[in-house]
């Protein structure tokens, strides 16, 4: 990074760290791993689940997860080996010379407490600050790191600021006792891309302001390309490769590098996604929800207590793909709920191929159940831990196709043949499998209804980026093979646009624009999906400064959503709205050839054109920073 | 992919193939954990012993006892131990000059007998009201909580006293009375379980399938309430246990002669000033079987990560 000073800060010698199981034998869990972190340096840690990267950083902080051993090598923390100092001396160095940031900033936050007093806790602990020092230093930290109303934000709860803010609040925890190393674990991982990218021009902007090195734990390359100076790769406890992020990104030597380089998502763009053949095509669209608005609490002509979705329109034809995309908040798992009849719609229809459905569940008829599956997020949750898959994957066959015995055991095979599992796992209980197992039966289960539609939760959301691949790869052939429709719902962008044959592009619960997922992915765009796509990382040293030298950007990523009744929902963070017009009326919605719609007060030549208006958006975004920089009241 | 990524690929294929090729393997087929057994620690297995022990000597205790409960045989009350010509006395003997070995082997009957019977009735009645409120909510879980915070409300003494004030003594009645006030507790712990079940997402699919409420309740609700309901059993039961020897130990419990741990303690407390063993004989008996089961649920929830022993807090 900076020449002037190349001074080791932390030397990991042949590190090896196992556990034990049952019959006392010795596991290897990281088997001899080298590398040196320089001052004001970020270290990248990378790898899938498994491979060891957390147990590695938290080995910098002289700590293991219970049941785990350092059995050899040393660590040297300024030339002190952290592993064998006494326990007073761990206490002092966590903390105060090595600082941790857990993935889920929500999880770490005492919510009975303020953020002020927690963030200054450790280093008035440590005895490093005094209360005062310590609550100018946040106040210092929280300014570079970009928060708003700076001043005020300490005397605030953690449910009083958004999640991104959260994740950056926690790194000026971290930071506050003046830590020599930064121990970060994968935290943008939970986040939105919008949100994501925030954090991460915060985070890099404050490493190098603060010159503090730090260890990032991620299994994203892309996120890592941003933000690290020198890459370590790692698979099942060992060091694959290391080097400078240069020579990592654009020149990888190591097969698994590459391997992980293809399971970086593409960046989203029109042309991914292969087009469904015309055998399945009919008529009448398989599900369409029209002029939907569901939300909960009690309705009142019509209207929810809390609106989710308003107005919305989907048709999800026969055998398509339908991504339904958005930020956390807008609505996107609401619509699927409305369309299986957990939640029931307040205003509108949800038909089954033309035949209107009753909105609760319980008045569907068996039949109609049937037809659309639910495809939960969690496999963790979703599968019953006390059954074995062949009871799982048993139990609709038997209840809705009757199906018994001999008959009912050859179906389950072959189900199981059908998502690429062993026959053998059907005497497994879920506990049993791996993650991608047990999305890949959850999905199985749904399948085995024989079903015409099936809506799929964010259903790779909670895996590897590798085994996440190749559930869509399975679930594309899945489609080809039953001409089975799927109602796709997903933060991510990327995926969406290898697997949708449509995207409706979902804002504030509100359909911002939706048509085949070429055209949505080609100009002109809606502003907030122009925010989407270009929020995407991509694998490319540089990317975020030159993201964020685009003004939209800074208008779309400073502000959050708020869902509002009147005008466009997106108005707020929109680099082109129009004063009077969009936060009055709700947008027209602008129909383009092949189905494709945007909802949007301006013309498609004006959204066509959108270059011609960045000299417009950099008066608004101007008035927008002073009206945001006035505390309230 | 472009030309010049495959020949970078060709080129560097000698290194890591091993891995990619280790990783395309696990993608197929990976092997089952082995299954977990439960491993008591030797605490756990010296109670298990003790707990065996008891309920055998339960079964079996009239045919195995020198003498009955009832037999007046000893050379005089409060006796160390001793023979004569009626058999051996390895206990001494009691107020009345019976065998207090004899009387604890009796007593384990009526008093494991009745607990148990209690306690089963308990779980009864306290799972399907537990489970229903759960599943049901509303109005239903409204009125039955409110009616299970009264009886909570009151001391289980208190009520166990009343209710005996108001039916008699006897043993069917010490049963039901002792089931319907343990009913509270189980009742707050099924309907807490199943609550907790109802919103997992296993629950919601089954919902969506369309499944009746019935076959959510049998198969997806009472088997993954069964385990730690089975853990709250043992402590359940040693609360029962207490509660009818409390009982009989006010003279309200099993009525003498009949022996009883409870009231075989009262009945000998005035040989305490004698110098007599003949109360802490049986006072031991219900430490040793209460202890034990105790130490074995702590066993089983530690070994479960402590997950259990949350959930019965």
């Amino acid at each position: 990074m900076s020449d002037q000073q190349l001074e080791k800060l932390v030397e990991v010698k042949d590190l090896r760290i196992s556990a034990y199981n049952d019959e006392k034998e010795e596991i290897q869990i990281v088997k001899g791993v080298t590398f040196d972190i320089y001052k004001g340096q970020v270290v990248a840690l990378i790898g899938e689940s498994g491979s060891g990267k957390t147990t590695i950083s938290l080995a910098s902080l002289s700590y293991t997860k219970p049941g785990l051993e350092f059995t050899g090598g040393e660590v040297l923390l300024n030339g002190e080996d952290v592993l064998t100092a006494p326990p007073d001396r761990q206490r002092e160095i966590r903390g105060a010379n090595v600082a941790y940031l857990a993935q889920s900033a929500a999880a770490t936050f005492n919510p009975a407490i303020t953020i002020g007093e927690q963030v200054t806790e450790s280093a008035v602990l440590h005895g490093i600050l005094t209360q005062e020092e310590a609550t100018k230093r946040a106040t210092e930290l929280y300014h570079a790191l970009e928060l708003p109303n700076p001043d005020r934000i300490g005397i605030r709860y953690p449910h009083q600021v958004s999640g991104g803010q959260l994740q950056r609040l926690m790194a000026a925890m971290a930071l506050c006792g003046k830590p020599d190393l930064m121990v970060l674990d994968e935290p943008t991982t939970a986040l939105d891309v919008t949100t994501q990218i925030e954090v991460l021009k915060a985070f890099k902007k404050v490493i190098r302001e603060e010159n503090s090195a730090a260890i990032y734990v991620t299994h994203d390359l892309a996120v890592v390309a941003q933000i690290a100076d020198h890459i370590v790769v790692l698979y099942g406890g060992e060091i694959m490769e290391q080097g400078s992020a240069d020579q990592i990104i654009n020149n990888p030597t190591h097969a698994y590098t590459r391997r992980l380089m293809d399971a970086v998502r593409p960046k989203p763009v029109a042309g991914l996604g292969t087009a469904v053949g015309e055998e399945h095509d009919r008529e009448v669209p398989a599900v369409s929800v029209d002029n939907m608005t569901a939300g909960y609490g009690g309705i009142v002509n019509g209207e929810p207590a809390i609106t989710i979705l308003r107005d919305v329109s989907v048709d999800v034809k026969n055998a398509h793909v339908v991504g339904v995309i958005g930020e956390s908040g807008c609505g996107k798992s609401t619509l699927a709920r409305v369309m299986a009849g957990i939640l029931p719609q307040a205003r509108g229809t949800v038909k089954l191929e033309d035949q209107e459905l009753e909105g609760s569940l319980n008045d569907r008829k068996l039949e109609e159940l049937q037809k659309i599956q639910f495809v939960f997020q969690m496999a963790d949750t979703a599968l019953n831990p006390k059954q074995t898959i062949s009871q799982i994957l048993g139990r609709p066959l038997e209840f809705y196709h009757g199906l018994k015995g001999k008959e009912k055991h050859a179906k389950v095979t072959e189900i199981l043949q059908m998502v690429e599992l062993p026959p053998e796992f059907a005497s497994r209980y879920p506990m049993e499998l791996s993650g991608g197992q047990k999305q890949r039966i959850n999905m199985a289960r749904s399948l085995a209804a024989n079903p015409e539609v099936l809506l799929c939760d964010e259903v790779t959301s909670a895996l590897d980026s590798i085994v996440g691949a190749n559930v869509i790869k399975l679930l594309t052939a899945l489609r080809d093979k039953t001409g089975v429709s799927f109602v796709f719902i997903s933060h991510d962008l990327s995926t969406v646009a290898s697997f949708a044959d449509e995207i409706v592009v979902l804002y504030a619960g509100r359909v911002v624009e939706q048509g085949p997922t070429d055209e949505v992915l080609e100009p002109p765009f809606h502003p907030y999906t122009r925010l989407l796509i270009s929020s995407v990382p991509e694998l490319r040293i540089g990317w975020l400064e030159d993201t964020m030298q685009k003004r939209e950007m800074a208008v779309g990523i400073a502000k959050g959503v708020e869902i509002t009744a009147v005008g466009c929902p997106f108005y707020n963070r929109c680099p082109m709205g129009i004063e009077g017009t969009c936060d009055q009326q709700s947008p027209p919605i602008r129909e383009l050839e092949g189905g494709h719609q945007i909802s949007c007060h301006l013309t498609i030549e004006d959204l066509k054109d959108a270059e011609k208006h960045t000299q417009q958006i950099l008066h608004g975004y101007e008035k927008l920073e002073d009206a945001s920089l006035k505390p309230h009241g | 992919m472009s030309e010049s990524e495959n020949q970078n690929g060709n080129q560097n294929e000698e290194v890591g193939q091993e891995v990619i090729e280790q990783l395309d393997k696990f993608d197929e087929l990976p092997d089952a954990p082995p299954k977990r057994k439960l491993k008591l620690s030797w605490i756990g297995k010296i109670s298990t012993a003790i707990v065996v022990f008891w309920v055998v000597i339960a079964a079996i205790g009239p045919f195995i006892a020198p003498f009955h409960e009832m037999d007046m045989d000893g050379d005089d009350s409060f006796l160390d131990a001793h023979s004569n010509e009626y058999g051996t006395f390895y206990l001494g003997t009691d107020y009345l000059g019976r065998d207090t070995f004899s009387r604890i082997i009796w007593g384990a009957r009526m008093t494991i007998g009745i607990s148990l019977a209690s306690t089963i009735l308990a779980y009864l009645i306290g799972i399907t009201l537990g489970i229903a409120a759960a599943v049901k909510g509303g109005w239903v879980d409204m009125g039955i909580s409110r009616v299970n915070d009264a009886i909570l409300a009151l001391p289980s003494i208190m009520l166990g006293l009343i209710a005996i004030a108001a039916f008699g003594s006897s043993i069917p009645i010490l049963v039901i009375i002792a089931g319907i006030i343990y009913a509270s507790s189980v009742f707050r712990i099924a309907r807490a379980l199943g609550l907790d079940i109802m919103v997992q997402d296993y629950v919601e699919a089954a919902k969506v399938r369309g499944e009746g409420l019935w076959w959510i309740i049998k198969s997806e609700v009472l088997p993954n309430a069964a385990m730690p309901l089975a853990t709250d059993f043992g402590l359940r039961l040693v609360f029962v246990v207490l509660f009818i020897s409390s009982l009989s130990f006010l003279g309200l419990g099993v009525q003498p002669p009949q022996a009883d741990w409870g009231s075989m303690v009262r009945e000998n407390l005035a040989g305490l000033t004698y110098n007599s063993w003949a109360a802490v004989w049986p006072a031991f008996a219900i430490a040793t079987f209460t202890i034990a089961i105790n130490l074995i649920v702590d066993d089983i929830s530690a070994k479960s990560g402590g997950s259990l022993a949350k959930k019965m807090v």
